[in-house]
């Protein structure tokens, strides 16, 4: 493992399509977790989506122009922060393939370094310490497949989540397993997509958690979305929008 | 098998979704696998390390592989073995035809090999009056039940104790039902006995075939394989033209990578390292021996520099056991002799994307399979290659079909959300227009599909934008 970032002065936020249009507190969330640590935090106001939905689909052309896009609002050479496991897995892993023979390699190549999940950045280069100010709660975590396969950033989630003293986690049975969403493939495939979102109910109601909580707004959007459907009393929550709502109670 | 456009992917995938029976089936002995797996390579970066080599044998192997086959075919045939090409199916089944012809010869009994499924060669012989015996026990049972394999390792797997026990007491003459194990064993074990001392011809695969000796190895845990390629006088071995390797000393970490992978055994029971036919003076083992190496598109696969990597499979099928769409669908539902993760890749390009391209939606590209694969093929990528290739035709396309999805409404959609989101003021009145409309968005297209099993995504009244303007976040 090598050495611990040092904390940066300024850093770029990348706040994501989803949190933007359906879970703008949890971005907004760890933001505020970012800057509460000293931290000064832009956010390029032209930024959008990192393309992934159209690169998973089959249509790389639209995905590269929606990438560049975003690659030139963040210019200046800070580390960018992003909530979600599997944009930051995009930005960070699939541009340089997506631009592979591309006159802009370099350019996306420079962008990629700099791209870190915001559960590693709070915990690597931020060193958090937190101060639980809720009532005691039983939650569970979903590990999202890209979070913990391509970005390899699970522990350091849970450790943020561990760090609550208020907080008991009981792990899923199959923690490890895909919730069904894989973007259009919820759509293309609805029924199996369908068949492993309600596998990953029955696990999280089996935990007798009240809250699911999980670094990635595609899953939890799947999730939450069962779980309402079948009426499963559980809520589930970004992990920012959880710690920031712990440690900063009204 | 499949028609011109292939099998009804989601309808077969949604029949075994609601069959229990089949899902508890394939839940429980996918976890066992998994766990076994696990047991066997604990020691991570071990196991990472002995990937990367297999991936680095099978790469080498590829990058030169119409020489190695060229070696291997010379080093064979030095060492008395009959080297047979087939660029088709066909060509490879008429092989076997002119051999068993050859002997006069009427009974066949097969070692497990996905080659000769992939030929449909027990159909193909049945039909010339030959009869071709399964001898793995897995794919004993499912030939009783005349059903196809459901896993490429273990062809049987999405039978329970129950269901063997009344298949063998539905097919098999004089047997009483009984579940003991030990019983069903020994009934599968006393019928095949006699099939094996009957037959003229046996058949098997090959897990490696080594050029720089001309060795053809088998490995196998029933000792049928064994059986089959020594008792009968004739032995043909069938393999794909990627099973070359190039040297002996490559057959040790693919060996260790293979069974720990599949069955999460340091090594199988039996190993079988073929050179020769019987040679003067030996007292057993068959008078001939015949390989038949074939073709069927994996050529055209290894002319693409990305593709190829589809050829370094070793057929372990770990990525089924640990694919959460092939543990809840089973291996029938994908309607090709190759399911799983493996076979979303490999029919698509072997059967062309009009009759196979579903396939390749039908991942979350979760990764689950890339992470376990011993030789590291990049499965979720070579899906997102196929996808792409599955709607446009213009790039220097080596994919049958290519384009062949191209359609005016989704081209439409992703021209429209690539506006959306490289214009900004298009983008927030569209993020305003959505949060208005909120529940009152009509439930048709993908919203339809998605709110099946859910309910709608809600759209927020203040987007992440606005809420970060009103808190005066720096810009740039």
């Amino acid at each position: 493992m090598s050495h611990d970032p040092q904390k940066p002065e300024k850093v770029y936020y990348f706040g994501t399509c989803l949190m933007d249009t359906i879970y703008p507190e949890a971005g907004l969330a760890g933001l505020k977790l970012i800057q509460h640590e000293g931290v000064q935090v832009i956010f390029p106001r032209e930024q959008s989506c990192c393309g992934q939905p159209a690169y998973n689909s089959g249509f790389p052309k639209e995905a590269r122009k929606v990438a560049l896009t975003q690659v030139r609002l963040f210019t200046e050479n800070y580390p960018i922060v992003v909530p979600s496991g599997s944009c930051a897995a995009m930005m960070k892993h699939h541009y340089p393939l997506l631009f592979a023979g591309d006159a802009n390699l370099e350019l996306i190549q420079q962008f990629s370094k700099r791209i870190v999940e915001l559960s590693e950045f709070l915990v690597r280069t931020l060193k958090i310490k937190m101060e639980d100010r809720g009532q005691p709660i039983k939650v569970t975590w979903h590990s999202s497949c890209h979070a913990l396969r391509e970005m390899h950033i699970i522990e350091y989630s849970k450790s943020l989540i561990r760090q609550l003293q208020n907080v008991e986690l009981i792990e899923l049975q199959n923690e490890h397993e895909c919730c069904g969403f894989g973007g259009t493939f919820a759509i293309k495939q609805p029924n199996i997509s369908g068949a492993m979102v309600s596998d990953k109910v029955a696990d999280a109601q089996q935990t007798g958690a009240e809250r699911l909580l999980a670094g990635d707004c595609g899953c939890l959007m799947n999730i939450s979305g069962a779980m309402d459907y079948q009426k499963v009393p559980v809520r589930s929550q970004h992990l920012a929008e959880f710690i920031w709502e712990r440690t900063h109670a009204k | 098998m499949p028609n011109d456009t292939g099998p009804n992917f989601q309808q077969n995938a949604s029949r075994a979704l609601n069959d229990k029976q089949l899902r508890k089936n394939f839940k429980f002995a996918m976890g066992n696998f998994i766990l076994k797996r696990k047991q066997i390579f604990s020691d991570e970066s071990k196991t990472e390390q002995l990937r990367q080599i297999g991936n680095d044998i099978k790469r080498r192997a590829l990058s030169q592989l119409p020489q190695l086959l060229e070696q291997l075919e010379e080093k064979c045939t030095q060492n008395g073995i009959q080297v047979h090409w087939a660029e088709t199916l066909s060509e490879a089944n008429q092989h076997v035809l002119r051999i068993m012809q050859t002997h006069r010869a009427t009974r066949l009994v097969k070692g497990k090999s996905m080659v000769s499924e992939e030929m449909g060669l027990n159909d193909f012989l049945q039909k010339k009056g030959i009869e071709a015996r399964e001898t793995d026990l897995g794919e004993f049972i499912i030939q009783l039940n005349n059903e196809k394999p459901s896993h490429i390792i273990v062809p049987a797997i999405h039978k329970n104790k129950k269901q063997i026990a009344q298949i063998f007491h539905e097919k098999l003459s004089d047997t009483p039902y009984t579940e003991d194990v030990e019983e069903l064993n020994a009934i599968a074990r006393e019928t095949l006995r006699k099939k094996f001392f009957d037959a003229q011809v046996g058949l098997s695969g090959v897990n490696f075939a080594v050029a720089e000796t001309g060795t053809l190895c088998l490995i196998e845990n029933e000792g049928n394989g064994r059986m089959s390629t020594t008792v009968p006088p004739v032995h043909i071995a069938v393999m794909g033209l990627e099973k070359v390797v190039e040297k002996l000393a490559d057959v040790p970490p693919l060996l260790r990578l293979l069974t720990g992978s599949a069955t999460g055994q340091l090594i199988t029971t039996y190993v079988n390292m073929i050179t020769s036919p019987r040679k003067d003076g030996e007292r057993d083992g068959p008078r001939e021996v015949h390989l038949i190496i074939l073709d069927n598109g994996r050529s055209k696969i290894l002319s693409d520099p990305q593709l190829r990597q589809t050829l370094q499979c070793i057929r372990c099928g770990t990525c089924l056991n640990h694919c959460p769409v092939y543990t809840r669908i089973g291996g029938h539902a994908y309607g090709f002799v190759y399911p799983g993760p493996i076979g979303k890749i490999l029919n698509p390009q072997i059967e062309g994307l009009k009759k196979a391209g579903e396939l390749a939606t039908a991942s979350s590209l979760c990764e689950a399979c890339a992470e376990v694969c011993p030789v590291k093929i990049p499965i979720p990528q070579l899906l997102r290659r196929l996808r792409n290739e599955s709607y446009a035709s213009d790039s220097f396309s080596t994919v049958k079909d290519s384009g062949y999805k191209k359609n005016l409404i989704e081209t439409i959609a992703w021209k429209s959300w690539e506006m959306m989101n490289t214009h900004p003021l298009i983008n927030t009145i569209g993020q305003k227009i959505m949060s208005r409309l909120g529940a009152q968005i009509p439930k048709i297209g993908p919203l339809k599909q998605w709110t099946r099993h859910r309910t709608a995504p809600k759209f927020a009244s203040k987007s992440l934008h606005q809420l970060i303007d009103e808190e005066g976040i720096q810009d740039e």
